[in-house]
């Protein structure tokens, strides 16, 4: 039978706020355990949650930037149960009236047989939550610890429709929503500390049927790698109960990359009944369409903004646009360079090129580049303006990557790669290489004129080597040919 | 010197009529000698001696540096629902029975910037549940009018050791009734304020949307000064409301002539025990004396109050009370084999069964299915009950009526049957529902038992509820009777 | 709503509350009877009725995003029944 896939993603992004959701604690990430754990966070008794106002800014800057109806009155419901690392058993989060409501994002796959093609995913709702603390499970005499630090660092969960229906699909979503809310600024997006994790609701159901599959949860994947893996393995192995005429058990599931296999969450079994209900420590959150409006207004530019914007501005072909504006640092450092060296096409073609193959030979993120824009703008003028070609600068390129200096005309000097712009100097390189290739001159003045110019590449070739390639290749090119036609 | 009011504390210290060391003394004896062994009230849970006498020393030094208060030295009690940093908040519980907070409830923080004296924490009904203080794990209090009946409750520790002049006034919690059936029960002055007004800071949750600290004093000049220092807008609190706190005690002696007083009908039903309906009309009558004009008014869902609060408390309480796991603090049960054991037993054997009915009742009453015939009902008839109120409110200035249906009732006599315990809240249940302020004051006795008239303000009117009950302590003298077998100087 | 036997022992295990097999007759007697005082709310009518959840009308107040909190891990951990290396320990939590 054919099946088609389906599905919905749920991502937690933490709010880059100072202060946590509901109280003045640090949300800084690494501190020793339950340093950063205030009376609030412990859920000790009497204590009482206070709403962090820019948690709230954050979460409609969201809103605004997926297009979504934003509530403009929201509410807190508690949700009902026991776990350690959740310190008041309960957590504070919003069923009912979400701070934002439907919404809708564009991706586009990278790869694969669609590649290049935009599909809209619409995202159902984004609310606002507290984390949870962590339990470690190190050995303590066979027990676990717990740190709760990390309780209530504020969240935004954003719940997609279940719309993707490929494992590809679901990467470039994810990967789109990390690119907004990066750009945004409202999460720093490193998912290797757990800034933002997703849970993957995964069914399968015959093609051509309507009614939707039973369906499971691969809870908190924290990379765009594991989340295709992990969707890829949910898949075969539904497909292959399916086929054996088996049917799904609606459960929790755990994604082991080791093993590249999911398995049930024996923690998540007993079947929950989360008895929410609005929390009465918190009163409504009412914002007016003022206060959405001023945030709207002032919005950074976001990626598809961007991309239109290279397009149209800069004439950049979509697939570079939107490689360039997949990350907002990548955006930014392209920005600059193209900005330093005032040529967007020149600019493009080495971050491309040269930097992005430098990058991935070397395994390094563009935050961590060892050349920073600026330099790699001032270099990029260098060759604009003829002070170096193209083969110098791939000479200092290198020496940049290395970090030999940050100097780049002072390198330009050291290595020697200053192109030779005197028409005197290039006269007599050019005369000395005539003089010592007197077949070829002779081959060439023989040859007949539709040759000529195939013949001439020789004598460039001869001329710049000469130079050390510091010659400037056109102005050799023009004195080879008015000295080689005076011959004829 | 144990009759004494706040207020004559207050000026006794100025005057240097007796020390802050003194006074405190005087009270911790007495509790020495009334509250604790076998026979004693059991109106204490925590007694904290040293740290009482030292509080009044510094008091008598702040007084000997020249910037008291008058507040400065004054002896109080709180309810051990109020967080206090070092000293043990058990909240009538085992499950608290060994929780020191590492910090001061907000209005803790209040009289300690006051210069008061804490001389200890007063037993309660478990997590202020209950209307008898029979649900204390640290066992009931008793009711110094009778001793073999019961003080009322929650707060019917602060109720017991005020009645007894073990302190002369307590701070209390009122979620259903807890300030104004004990005030009522032991011949006090109880006053439960407008929802917000004090902040729930470290006052340890039973049902957040009803919970409100006041006082209970012996007049309602002392409670004035009480509410002076408890009340404040605090921003630790969402709910705590931004309202300026006026000096309750400068408005205690306006002219009440003119005010208009409605008797809501439901809260004189027929079957009213008849003396306690003269005795609370005959207080009425002193009103009218006094120049207010009595109207009948009608508040037709008072009879949902107590069904819909059954709801609405046990759910709050269901979640409140979830922190108590025996993970971060408070008694763990012994080896628990696994993580859930850990759970069960600890919350199995810490709580008490009138918390475990509640935390039930509220579990099952959110539970999937349930949710909108229990929940989203309850809040829909909190709704009618406010919307009763505030067309009341359209024409008159204060509502008056019995606080309970009877005088105190005897110890044991109501344990057997849940509900039948919590009808004693049913005149004042929808007050906590609605979030008005109320108080109870004085009224006179049946069979020697005391008497509570409920006053029952419009929102943030508590200084008009205290302008009343003032006039009517002027003009009455039922405030003034102590105990007697308590009293033994008397 | 009278409740079953069985309900009492799901309630409770929702609750995480360790209850008597002996206990259960009794909760199920007290528990059916405070439902059904609960049910009296039943005789009005509410479907036009906006369900009320906070006492007062105001709304949810906005703290400013700053850190004011400082490490008060000793303090805050000393009541901790039990605990190592900064951390709160219980039995081995499995996921």
């Amino acid at each position: 039978m054919e099946w088609e896939v389906v599905i919905g993603l749920e991502i937690h992004a933490q709010l880059a706020t100072k202060s946590k959701i509901f109280s003045g604690s640090s949300t800084a990430f690494g501190a020793e355990p339950n340093t950063q754990a205030s009376l609030v966070d412990l859920g000790l008794p009497g204590v009482l949650p206070v709403f962090n106002k820019e948690a709230l800014n954050m979460a409609v800057q969201f809103g605004c930037a997926i297009d979504a109806e934003i509530g403009k009155v929201s509410v807190f419901d508690r949700k009902n149960y026991f776990y350690p690392d959740s310190p008041k058993g309960y957590q504070t989060t919003q069923l009912h009236h979400p701070i934002v409501g439907m919404g809708h994002i564009d991706i586009t796959l990278e790869d694969g047989p669609d590649k290049g093609v935009t599909k809209r995913i619409n995202v159902t709702r984004a609310h606002l939550e507290e984390d949870a603390g962590k339990s470690l499970h190190e050995d303590f005499q066979g027990m676990s610890g717990i740190d709760l630090n990390r309780a209530g660092t504020p969240l935004i969960e954003i719940v997609s429709e279940p719309e993707m229906r490929n494992a590809k699909e679901a990467v470039a979503y994810f990967k789109k929503m990390h690119s907004i809310v990066t750009y945004l600024g409202i999460c720093d997006g490193d998912l290797s500390q757990g800034s933002m994790r997703c849970d993957c609701n995964v069914s399968l159901r015959p093609k051509g049927q309507e009614e939707f599959g039973t369906r499971t949860e691969i809870k908190n994947v924290n990379s765009f790698r594991f989340v295709e893996q992990a969707i890829n393995c949910e898949i075969e192995r539904q497909r292959d109960i399916l086929e054996d005429g088996g049917s799904i058990v609606q459960e929790t599931r755990l994604y082991d990359p080791n093993k590249n296999e999911t398995r049930s969450m024996r923690s998540k079994e007993v079947a929950n009944d989360y008895r929410y209900f609005p929390c009465p420590d918190l009163l409504p959150v009412v914002i007016d369409d003022d206060y959405i409006e001023a945030i709207r207004s002032h919005l950074p530019e976001l990626p598809d903004q961007k991309k239109q914007r290279f397009m149209d501005d800069h004439k950049l072909s979509e697939y570079d646009a939107s490689v360039l504006t997949a990350s907002r640092e990548l955006a930014a450092y392209f920005e600059t360079v193209a900005e330093k060296c005032g040529d967007y096409k020149l600019a493009t073609n080495w971050v491309m090129g040269e930097l992005s193959a430098a990058m991935n030979k070397s395994d390094v993120s563009i935050q961590a580049c060892p050349i920073s824009a600026e330099v790699l703008g001032a270099m990029l003028l260098r060759l604009k303006d003829e002070t170096i070609n193209g083969k110098g600068a791939k000479t200092l390129f290198q020496s940049l990557w290395e970090k030999q200096s940050d100097d780049v005309d002072a390198l330009i000097e050291s290595l020697g790669i200053k192109q030779v712009q005197d028409s005197g100097a290039i006269e007599s390189i050019v005369d000395e290489v005539l003089a010592n290739n007197q077949a070829q001159v002779d081959n060439y003045v023989a040859a007949a004129e539709d040759k000529r110019g195939k013949m001439l590449g020789f004598f460039v070739g001869q001329v710049m080597k000469a130079s050390k390639g510091s010659a400037n290749p056109g102005m050799v090119n023009s004195v080879l040919k008015t000295k080689l036609d005076e011959k004829c | 010197m144990q009759n004494l009011t706040l207020a004559q504390i207050s000026k006794g210290l100025e005057a240097g009529e007796f020390t802050s060391v003194e006074i405190t003394q005087h009270y911790l004896d007495r509790i020495k000698q009334l509250d604790q062994g076998e026979n004693g009230l059991n109106s204490f849970i925590t007694v904290n001696e040293e740290l009482a006498l030292a509080e009044a020393k510094a008091a008598d030094e702040r007084r000997a540096a020249g910037n008291a208060t008058a507040w400065t030295g004054v002896p109080i009690a709180h309810k051990d629902l109020l967080c206090t940093d070092g000293t043990l908040t058990t909240c009538g519980s085992k499950i608290l029975s060994n929780f020191v907070p590492p910090y001061d409830a907000t209005i803790v923080e209040n009289f300690k910037k006051e210069g008061a004296v804490c001389l200890g924490k007063t037993n309660m009904d478990e997590f202020a549940m209950g209307s008898s203080n029979e649900n204390s794990y640290f066992g009931a209090v008793k009711n110094p009018w009778d001793l073999e009946r019961v003080p009322g409750g929650s707060s019917g520790g602060s109720a017991a050791a005020v009645a007894a002049r073990l302190v002369p006034a307590a701070t209390a919690t009122d979620t259903g009734g807890s300030i104004r059936q004990p005030a009522a029960f032991t011949g006090l002055t109880g006053l439960k304020p407008t929802y917000g007004r004090c902040s729930r800071w470290g006052m340890v949750a039973y049902a957040s949307s009803l919970d409100q600290a006041g006082p209970i004093a012996q007049t309602a000049e002392d409670a004035a000064m009480m509410l002076n220092v408890m009340a404040s807008f605090d921003e630790k609190d969402s709910t705590s409301i931004e309202q300026p706190v006026p000096d309750y005690t400068a408005t205690l002696n306006d002219d009440i002539k003119g005010k208009v007083i409605g008797l809501p009908k439901e809260y004189f039903p027929e079957n009213l025990d008849p003396e306690m309906a003269s005795v609370v009309r005959s207080a009425i009558a002193e009103f009218e004396k006094l120049g207010c004009t009595i109207k009948e008014i009608s508040l037709p869902n008072t009879g949902l109050g107590i069904p819909a609060y059954y709801v609405v408390a046990p759910a709050e309480c269901s979640a409140n009370l979830s922190r108590m796991d025996g993970v971060r603090f408070g008694v763990r049960c012994e080896d628990p084999k696994d993580l859930e054991d850990l759970y069960k037993r600890s919350r199995g054997e810490g709580f008490g069964a009138e918390v475990k009915r509640r935390i039930m009742v509220g579990t099952y009453a959110l539970s999937t299915g349930f949710y909108d015939a229990y929940y989203v009902k309850a809040q829909k008839i909190r709704r009618l009950i406010k919307n009763d109120f505030v067309a009341a409110f359209n024409d008159v200035d204060f509502i008056m009526s019995p606080t309970t249906p009877t005088p105190a009732f005897k110890t044991g006599e109501k344990t057997g049957d849940p509900v039948e315990m919590y009808m004693e809240d049913v005149f004042t249940i929808a007050l906590n529902l609605a979030g008005l302020p109320g108080m109870s004051i004085p009224a006179g006795k049946v069979n020697n038992l005391p008497v509570g008239l409920q006053i029952i303000g419009n929102y943030w009117n508590e200084a008009g509820m205290l302008n009343m009950a003032h006039q009517f302590q002027t003009a009455t003298d039922f405030h003034k009777e102590a105990p007697a077998g308590i009293d033994s100087n008397r | 709503m009278a409740l079953d036997r069985s309900d009492i022992p799901n309630i409770a295990d929702l609750a995480r509350l360790a209850i008597a097999e002996n206990d259960i007759p009794q909760y199920q007697q007290e528990l059916s009877n405070i439902l059904e005082l609960v049910e009296q709310m039943n005789a009005v009518n509410t479907d036009d009725v906006q369900p009320l959840a906070h006492p007062t009308d105001a709304v949810q107040r906005l703290r400013a995003d700053e850190v004011t909190e400082t490490n008060q891990r000793e303090k805050y951990m000393q009541c901790a029944p039990a605990k190592e290396e900064g951390l709160f320990l219980v039995p081995k939590v499995i996921e």
